[in-house]
């Protein structure tokens, strides 16, 4: 079982914040198949938030086919992104290093670097909604 | 859907002094509503009468498709925590469950017993000795323990701690999670509001200056930074709410249907703060009328 957390402030939507730490997670191999989501109940409970918060964040879960639900029962996990398919991409990290080495050489420091991969992050995000 | 509340023209006067006036709402069912808006904008009066404890003067108004007149039928099915939280100070918190048990017909004692233990309360503790937090707890477990279908709540966590603030409302989520139960909250403090609703109401003199679910509002309302022009240049279908000019720079907050046109400005999102005070701060300026009329044109 993993716990949400809300960060108010950041600027996301809450319910895709919820989104995006599934996912996260999962990448990390801390879910994967068939684990159970906390219940709408549970996680309102401790996070403090509206129940349709939750409610869409797990529907979009669903429709995203990371996740489904069985009435009665609860939000089940329905595929694993676990460690395997990180390190299958050792190429890519290779590729990212080899650009934040060009970035340091350009001048730019970690939080420079770090605000440069959200932005270019966020808008790739946006342009394959 | 029918509405679970329905306002029309609705006012209440003190003698000379109007404390609402000419109020028009539609609140849908089975969402955490969130009510804000300056002291003295109407918000008490208006939940006062809502729950049946105020007579309007003028208008009329439905709750949950009857007319609030105190009736016993009508009150088993809303529950109301007033302002500041509200218990008998001399009672045990035994006798408060008593009392809600005798008060309503629908009571659920085993709801009421469970949450008293959930939240770490002494029966026979008296309410006057609890903290305010606690006070607050209790005011909210005789509200939910009647299994209302529409539970208002006037700005329960003005007085409190952040810690009980935020316990409040955990625990008012559970019981929206748990019942179903459709919700009016209001309050001063947006970030709790942010959290909670998923529908905000913004009341300014007695007028709903905007109304909408949260995520739709947010959508709908950017903040255009551009040279400077005026608002009649900008494209059709773009309602300004506030504009601010400098030598060369105008900045305008504006609310679209649709897709916000592109354009040479660079736009982002408000937050939910900053989109409550732009129509707070509206609705103050001097001669702000009906809610279409735009404001601070430079002309």
């Amino acid at each position: 079982m993993i716990d949400f957390h809300l960060d108010v402030r950041s600027g996301v939507a809450p319910y895709q914040q919820i989104v995006r730490q599934v996912r996260q997670a999962l990448l990390l191999g801390l879910l994967a198949e068939g684990d159970k989501l906390p219940t709408v109940k549970e996680v309102v409970a401790k996070l403090a938030i509206n129940p349709n918060t939750v409610s869409k964040a797990y529907r979009e879960l669903e429709h995203l086919g990371l996740a489904a639900a069985k009435p009665g029962v609860g939000t089940f996990i329905t595929r694993s992104l676990g460690h395997a398919s990180l390190t299958e991409h050792g190429p890519l990290q290779q590729e990212l290093r080899a650009w934040m080495d060009k970035a340091r050489a350009a001048g730019l420091t970690a939080p420079g670097i770090e605000a440069m991969f959200q932005n270019t992050l966020r808008e790739s995000d946006e342009e394959e909604k | 859907m029918t509405a679970i509340l329905q306002a029309h023209a609705l006012g209440k006067s003190y003698g000379r002094r109007q404390a609402l006036a000419d109020c028009t709402l539609e609140l849908p069912p089975g969402h955490v509503i969130g009510l804000v808006g300056p002291n003295g904008a109407g918000k008490t009066t208006l939940l006062k009468i809502a729950c049946g404890m105020l007579a309007p003067t003028t208008g009329q108004i439905e709750v949950l498709g009857e007319q609030p007149d105190g009736a016993t039928s009508q009150l088993a099915r809303v529950g109301y925590v007033a302002q500041d939280t509200p218990t008998y100070a001399n009672l045990s918190v035994a006798d408060h469950l008593t009392l809600g048990a005798r008060m309503n017909p629908g009571w659920d004692a085993k709801l009421a017993q469970a949450r008293i233990e959930q939240l770490g309360l002494q029966p026979r503790q008296k309410a006057g000795r609890l903290s305010g937090g606690q006070r607050a707890q209790l005011a909210l477990t005789l509200a939910v323990a009647k299994r209302p279908e529409l539970l208002i709540l006037d700005e329960p966590v003005a007085s409190l701690d952040p810690l009980a603030r935020r316990d409040f409302l955990r625990h008012l989520m559970e019981s929206v999670a748990e019942q179903g139960t459709s919700v009016i909250l209001s309050s001063h403090l947006i970030s709790d509001l942010e959290r909670v609703c998923d529908y905000l109401v913004v009341l300014v003199s007695s007028r709903v200056r905007l109304a909408g679910e949260v995520d739709e509002l947010l959508a709908q309302h950017h903040r255009i930074v551009c040279a400077r022009r005026q608002e009649s240049d900008l494209p059709a279908g773009l309602i300004v709410i506030s504009a601010e000019h400098t030598d060369r720079q105008s900045t305008f907050v504006v609310r679209s249907e649709g897709e916000l046109p592109a354009g040479d400005w660079s736009a982002e999102h408000l937050e939910l703060e900053d989109l409550v005070l732009t129509y707070l701060e509206r609705g103050a300026a001097p001669g702000a009328g009906a809610a279409t009329r735009p404001t601070g044109a430079a002309r």
